[in-house]
């Protein structure tokens, strides 16, 4: 059971990062869980996959995840320890893939608009809240339907559809 | 009210009489699609179910394409493991070699109009030539709709796009498709359904508009309906509701290309004519249909391309490369130099064929550039075929209206 309250720090990336520059086609046929994980990000920042800590929140501007459906890019994030992605818009695919896995995907411009990377943020999804530590401000975001809570909760769609079904 | 066309497509399988824009229902599925690139995370996560069993395999297809045939040990394996999964659930295995995922469905007549169609690939939008609601999906749900048969969607905002006129020569469907995505960029139109209308999409066959509904996907749409002759086929209501009506004509288009990083970068070639190439590529469900070789054909005949660059072309069904041999298509091509793949996803995302070195530069008829796509460091310019056989031919990016 997920507590909806994530406090990390944050990696913070500009719009139209592709799910080929979360995870270069290259690597596609990998879908271990650390696999994953080693090649996060490779198709933009290199440096991410052996900075990133558990518990980080990313951050970018448009349509974050545009492009290709493959579920390998959210889940490398996921893998990776990130918590949270916060982005102004998100491209469809990668939003349902998101929640479908477990991560909750927020929207939130006010943030974005100031936030920096590597500031200490903490986001509370059920009460549609993300606060800046390191500004000392905080933003109210539109919460998502409460059946992604449930998937989030339960850890992704998988796990929400076997408690619901009664297996 | 009146509905448009993917509005009447979700009311009629959510079993309501009425959807409006924002609303998010419970669709009951047509037909499911998975291929090999979400394929293997797809089966591992329908194996977290306890006891679970597909809703209706006759409704579910797995085509083998990203990676085939087995382009690397780990590829085989996941074959391997994709075939045991359709065995053992009584699924239709489409195999290697007949073709990308959507361009095979559509050969096979698979879908209808009016239906709900979903598939693994995102370009899975192309579809909706048949004037079905055709969307793409990642693994995990995937996974669930095997299960269930049924899918959560919002009913989108829909946007008429009218396309009139006639194109000028050397000009295709495949430059009216960088022109709308030019015109609205990558995100503007994100889980919109587009309808097209028009006396040009009027006279296109199923796959030259493939050329353009597919790239659709690159705007971020969520469908984008054609129309089709079908009499039971769902029509807009005279006074649906839609949030623009964009009107092109497409007499005046000159040949674009989308310079490299996204695939919404289009100029007219004009500004890139003379950029130097070591690769020119025919590939993808948006560029390597029987038409795109012809055009290739039909320029390259008798000629060959420049010393120093590789021509690879990718065929996007067996059925192309069945029809190319068989009308002379594929001997032109190859004395003029070309590389023939057998037909997969291949190039397009660089799938162990005709990747780029660092600082390699290609001209394209696949259906991205982002950074990367085909190599690290390589850079990718989309176009038509005509452009980019055109472009083979003099070793730099050429105006196929003077090949």
């Amino acid at each position: 059971m997920e507590s909806m309250q994530y406090r990390g720090r944050v990696w913070k990336y500009q719009d139209n990062v592709s799910t080929d520059h979360i995870l270069p086609s290259r690597f596609m046929t990998q879908v271990e869980p650390a696999e994953l994980a080693a090649h996060c990000m490779a198709g933009i920042d290199p440096e991410f996959a052996a900075e990133v800590r558990p518990g980080d929140i990313l951050a970018a501007g448009y349509n974050l995840g545009y492009g290709s459906s493959r579920e390998q890019a959210p889940r490398a994030l996921l893998h990776s320890g990130i918590k949270v992605v916060v982005a102004r818009t998100f491209a469809r695919i990668f939003y349902r893939n998101c929640y479908n896995i477990g991560l909750p995907a927020v929207v939130c411009p006010e943030f974005l608009d100031r936030v920096s990377g590597m500031d200490e943020v903490e986001v509370d999804l059920a009460a549609g809240v993300i606060r800046n530590l390191s500004l000392g401000e905080s933003h109210s975001f539109v919460k998502p339907p409460a059946f992604l809570l449930d998937y989030v909760r339960a850890g992704g769609l998988i796990p929400h559809l076997i408690s619901v079904s009664g297996n | 009210m009146g509905q448009t066309v993917t509005e009447k497509i979700i009311a009629s399988h959510a079993g309501v009489e009425q959807v409006l824009p924002g609303e998010i229902h419970q669709v009951s599925v047509d037909l499911l699609y998975i291929h090999d690139n979400n394929g293997p995370i797809a089966i591992q996560q329908f194996a977290l179910i306890p006891g679970a069993a597909v809703w209706d395999p006759s409704r579910v297809r797995f085509i083998l394409d990203h990676h085939a045939p087995a382009t690397t040990f780990r590829a085989a394996e996941h074959h391997r493991d994709l075939r045991a999964f359709a065995a053992k659930h009584g699924i239709e295995l489409i195999d290697v070699g007949r073709g990308v995922s959507h361009a095979v469905v559509l050969e096979e007549g698979l879908v209808r109009p009016g239906q709900v169609v979903l598939g693994t690939d995102s370009h899975t939008v192309g579809l909706g030539v048949r004037g079905c609601l055709a969307t793409g999906i990642g693994s995990t749900e995937a996974a669930a709709v095997m299960y269930t048969g049924r899918i959560w969607m919002m009913v989108p905002e829909t946007i008429r796009v009218v396309l009139n006129g006639s194109l000028p020569p050397a000009v295709s469907p495949r430059d009216v498709a960088l022109l709308l995505l030019r015109h609205f960029g990558p995100s503007f139109l994100n889980y919109m359904a587009i309808e097209f209308y028009g006396d040009f999409v009027d006279g296109l066959g199923d796959e030259e508009r493939m050329a353009i509904t597919t790239m659709c996907l690159e705007m971020g749409v969520k469908n984008a309906v054609m129309p089709v002759g079908e009499p039971d086929a769902p029509r807009a209501d005279p006074d649906a509701r839609y949030v623009s009506t964009v009107t092109f004509d497409v007499g005046t288009l000159e040949p674009m290309v989308a310079t490299p990083g996204l695939p919404t970068n289009g100029v007219p070639v004009g500004s890139a004519v003379g950029t130097p190439i070591q690769q020119a590529t025919l590939g993808s469900c948006a560029g390597a249909y029987y038409h795109d070789l012809a055009t290739a054909a039909e320029i390259l005949k008798g000629k060959h391309i420049a010393k120093g660059l590789r021509f690879v072309i990718v065929p996007n069904s067996s059925r192309v490369v069945a029809k190319a041999a068989e009308t002379g298509v594929l001997s032109a091509l190859v004395e003029a130099g070309a590389v023939i793949g057998s037909p997969a996803c291949g190039t397009c995302a660089g799938y162990e064929i005709g990747c780029l070195a660092p600082g390699e530069v290609c001209i394209s008829t696949t259906t991205r550039n982002m950074d990367g796509r085909m190599g690290p460091g390589g850079e990718i310019y989309l176009a038509a075929a005509a452009t980019v056989a055109a472009s083979a031919l003099a070793g730099a990016i050429a105006d196929p209206r003077k090949a």
